[in-house]
């Protein structure tokens, strides 16, 4: 099937416009004769499901948490993006378009970025309605702050529970809305594959995970809003739960899967201390807006300070290497995440990690604290204040600004960041590879549709900060609303969809076979025992940095271990009740599916981009010696999987994308 | 360090429950309490026992979903975290650690260590949201000016995870700490205002009705709870509820 991105004919900025000018609207009288399926709760399930309830569709909401407050959006920190400018300081649509784009390397499809852009200021407004507590300044007004790889400050947040607070919003909506009776709420449910009646997405098979009942529900149309698939490499900073099994079963009843290999790695997570550690923790990126990132620059400092000779507060400025300040001078510690992941593991790879491990790098906010105390001396009248004056007015700013942040790192490694310097080191965070969607975020399998960080649109080969949020609800409030619409129109007539047909009964079956399987099997390794070791192969070979030998590697690996798992996975207890065992058994088998075909998706693309840095591909000289080398002439495309069996024998479709509004340029933030 | 651990064994919801005696050995001080347990799950995994359902997820101490009762203490003895930010740091070799699920009439357990909090849903259900259309056809944001004051207290109580801890640690089971908190965040704004009377009288009467019981003001609640909730805010809902009944 040959990839039709449906992107509207005109101009970047009227595209939108004139699409909902011309779509098929639904007569409101006929709405409540239509049913629609959301898989998921977080910022997009949550926001679209609300949506779509108070426009008058009958909306059935799915989570496998115990509420959607829960869902892993919450987790987000630093703030949410739009382009406001209400700081004058230049900011436009056209801007944090171009700033998306670039930062994403040129591997997202313009129109959808353009449109995010454009309905990112709506957000703001609509979040603040709902009662979302952003930041203020004195005169009442909103704050912003600035994030990594872009020059204005854009960012809104909410302390650094700024995912907390908009999820919370949408929850409130959807409670609204449940309160209604729009939404049918169904949590603790795990959607488990998706029926299509005549091609087009007519229900789902979800299993009610309390009572291990396997339901049927069917619809007009279905959403997948699960998020995405870090988990695939065990440790990540993803929840526990968030898995790729929606999205995973969609690919296998035809949803092309795009760009497998896009995968975030974020740079300051909090550093891995040992082998029974069940997931990594992340930091705001915010603190990079205070924090300076160093290693010693002599090798015999790191040796001290590694051996507990040395204190990291006993290093002059001199014998520190601020190194993102060193080869970044234009935006310093603020370079994008893939720059300053790859960075730290650069030096961290050269011998100058600051851990047990070598695998960590100083954040420090001593000069913060020394700028901030000064400066509120000023402002106080304090004349002549003493250097413990100082340090007390500064922490106090510190406090105000990452307060959290700071209390959750000393509750983790038991040091208090205020007097010694944070390490960090990088982890898997947000995958922007996911289902392939058009336009309408339709995927390849009529009436299916996926939206938020399950899909692949809008963040190119790597995200800037505050993105994810601004994209989870565009899609859920402003985007999906209107493109559902549009499909749904011709179903007006089509009165309810019956479950007791033989699509269902195949569909079901399929799943009770599944699940028989894993609860009679007797093999001898937990789920956890494969799950570790298919994290093992995808952070050695394709991590952060991969090459042709270690992706084939992997990919046979990968094989290997996905049929050991069969034969000799062990799951306690029974089908027909709670069982988080079980539950993990699925999820971690459809990972063992997906990682090889990341692998086969990373052998494919052949040229450094984003956070995947091929070794084949580094640029030899000039000013970018030594930096990830794109390849445009021959990449400049997305890669849409079609499943056909084995990972290994996917097919590879190409939608090649088009830069009319953006020239294609080296990604320089020197 | 070595640990007997004492963990409520319960089938389901109608089984009867019992506390079950386990151990454990080789605990490094920098594992989470959650992280303990998943060695304690893998032992009985490996030694053909069902493992110990708990609720979890992000580990990160926001989700609001871990609950555990550990040594009388909703989330155990460290303050201001939740069971995911508890490390084992704070216990010692050869302790005896008792694990219970949060205990309360409105949350009834599920399995093990799992109760169903989905009372606290219907709450919010009955009143715990802004009624505006979620179109994006609102004013601009800066339009109604939020002194930061206000922003900074209704950040506060919106800070709430919704774990139940306050409910688990009140000697009466009340409920008061987290729906005076969702009544606080909303009474400070100026957008919650319009229904603020309707609001906090529905949201009041959802909470009688789930069966949480009522403030006496010991304050428990608020040593226990991770984010450090006010007190105060039950006294704002209080207000709120007075003021609404004239």
């Amino acid at each position: 099937m040959a990839l039709d991105s449906k992107v509207p004919k005109g101009p970047i900025k009227d595209k939108w416009t004139e699409y909902k000018n011309h779509i098929n609207l639904v007569n409101p009288a006929n709405k409540r004769h239509i049913d629609v399926i959301v898989v998921g709760t977080g910022l997009a399930g949550g926001s679209a499901a609300a949506t779509l309830a108070e426009l008058g569709y009958n909306v059935k909401a799915f989570c496998y948490q115990d509420s959607p407050r829960r869902a892993h959006s919450i987790a987000a920190q630093g703030g949410i993006n739009a382009a406001k400018n209400y700081q004058g300081d230049g900011d436009s649509t056209y801007r944090l378009f171009y700033d998306t784009v670039k930062g994403g390397d040129y591997r997202s499809r313009e129109a959808n970025v353009y449109r995010l852009a454009e309905v990112s200021a709506n957000i703001i407004d609509q979040c603040v309605a709902q009662g979302v507590p952003f930041a203020r300044d004195y005169g009442g007004l909103l704050d912003n702050r600035s994030f990594g790889g872009v020059l204005v400050s854009r960012t809104f947040y909410a302390k650094g529970q700024t995912g907390q607070q908009l999820l919370l919003g949408a929850y409130s909506a959807m409670n609204r809305q449940i309160a209604r009776g729009k939404i049918q709420m169904y949590n603790r449910h795990e959607m488990l594959d998706v029926v299509k009646v005549d091609g087009k997405a007519r229900g789902i098979i979800a299993r009610n995970l309390i009572t291990g009942e396997i339901e049927r529900h069917s619809a007009h149309a279905v959403v997948i809003a699960t998020g995405g698939y870090g988990n695939v490499y065990f440790l990540s900073t993803n929840a526990m739960g968030s898995n790729a099994t929606a999205a995973w079963k969609i690919h296998k009843k035809g949803a092309y899967f795009a760009n497998p290999c896009y995968t975030q790695i974020h740079p300051t997570c909090i550093p891995r201390s040992g082998d029974y550690q069940s997931k990594l923790t992340l930091m705001s990126e915010s603190l990079r807006n205070d924090g300076r990132i160093w290693v010693p620059k002599n090798m015999e400092d790191v040796m001290a300070i590694r051996e507990g000779r040395k204190k990291p507060t006993d290093l002059s400025e001199d014998e520190r290497d601020y190194y993102l300040e060193r080869r970044y001078p234009a935006f310093g510690n603020l370079v994008p995440r893939d720059v300053a992941s790859r960075a730290a593991k650069e030096r961290c790879d050269a011998g100058y990690g600051v851990n047990a491990t070598g695998e960590a790098v100083y954040l420090d906010f001593a000069s913060a604290i020394e700028r901030y105390g000064k400066e509120q001396a000023r402002i106080q009248n304090i004349e002549n204040p003493s250097a413990q004056k100082v340090y007390d007015l500064g922490k106090a700013i510190v406090e105000a600004k990452y307060g959290n942040l700071f209390q959750m790192y000393e509750k983790i490694v038991d040091e208090d960041p205020y007097k010694t310097p944070m390490m960090i080191y990088p982890a898997t965070h947000y995958t922007m590879g996911g289902v392939w969607v058009d336009y309408n975020l339709m995927t390849t399998v009529d009436g299916l549709y996926c939206i938020g960080e399950a899909n692949f649109s809008d963040h190119g080969a790597n995200r800037l900060g505050a993105s994810a949020l601004m994209q989870g609800l565009a899609d859920g409030y402003f985007v999906l609303p209107y493109t559902i619409g549009d499909y749904l129109s011709n179903d007006i007539r089509t009165g309810k969809i019956p479950t007791d047909t033989k699509e269902f009964d195949e569909a079901e079956k399929e799943v009770k076979d599944r699940i028989d399987f894993f609860v009679n099997n007797k093999g001898q390794h937990s789920v956890d025992y494969y799950h570790k070791k298919l994290g093992q192969i995808m952070w050695d070979k394709c991590g952060m940095s991969r090459n042709e030998q270690g992706l084939k590697e992997a990919m046979a690996e990968i094989k290997e271990l996905r049929e050991d798992f069969w034969k000799n996975v062990k799951v306690p207890g029974s089908a027909n009740e709670m069982n988080p065992e079980l539950e993990k058994a699925g999820r971690v088998a459809d990972f063992l599916e997906l990682g090889e075909l990341f692998a086969k998706d990373a052998l494919n693309r052949n040229e450094s981009c984003g956070g995947h840095f091929r070794e084949e591909s580094v640029e030899l000289d000039g000013e970018q010696k030594g930096e990830a080398k794109r390849n445009d002439k021959e990449f400049a495309y997305v890669a849409a999987w079609e499943y056909k069996g084995e990972p290994a024998d996917a097919v590879l479709h190409k939608e090649e994308l088009e830069f009319n509004d953006i020239e294609l340029k080296q990604r320089s933030y020197k | 360090m070595n640990l007997t651990l004492k963990i409520w064994r319960q089938k389901d919801s109608n089984a009867k429950g019992q506390m079950v005696d386990y151990k454990v050995t080789d605990i490094s001080e920098h594992m989470s309490f959650l992280e303990m347990m998943d060695v304690l799950n893998e032992q009985l995994i490996a030694g053909g026992e069902e493992p110990v359902a708990f609720d979890h997820d992000c580990r990160e101490g926001i989700c609001g979903m871990c609950s555990m009762y550990i040594n009388g203490e909703a989330h155990g003895p460290d303050r201001g975290v939740t069971t995911c930010q508890l490390h084992m740091r704070m216990f010692k070799d050869g302790d005896t650690i008792t694990i219970e699920p949060f205990r309360a009439a409105a949350f009834p357990v599920i399995k093990d260590l799992v109760v169903d909090r989905t009372a606290f849903d219907r709450i919010q259900h009955a009143g715990g949201y802004i009624s505006v259309n979620t179109s994006g056809n609102t004013q601009d944001a800066n339009n109604i000016p939020i002194s930061k004051h206000a922003a900074d207290e209704a950040m506060d109580a919106a800070t709430c995870i919704g774990c139940g801890a306050c409910v688990a640690t009140c000697k009466n089971s009340s409920a008061m700490l987290f729906v005076g908190a969702k009544v606080s965040q909303y009474a400070l704004l100026p957008q919650g205002q319009v229904e603020a009377a309707d609001r906090v009288r529905n949201m009041v009467a959802q909470m009688d009705l789930e069966g949480f019981g009522n403030c006496t003001n010991t304050g428990a609640c608020e040593i226990e709870c991770p984010k450090g909730i006010s007190l105060d805010n039950i006294a704002r809902m209080n207000r709120e509820l007075m003021k609404a009944q004239f």
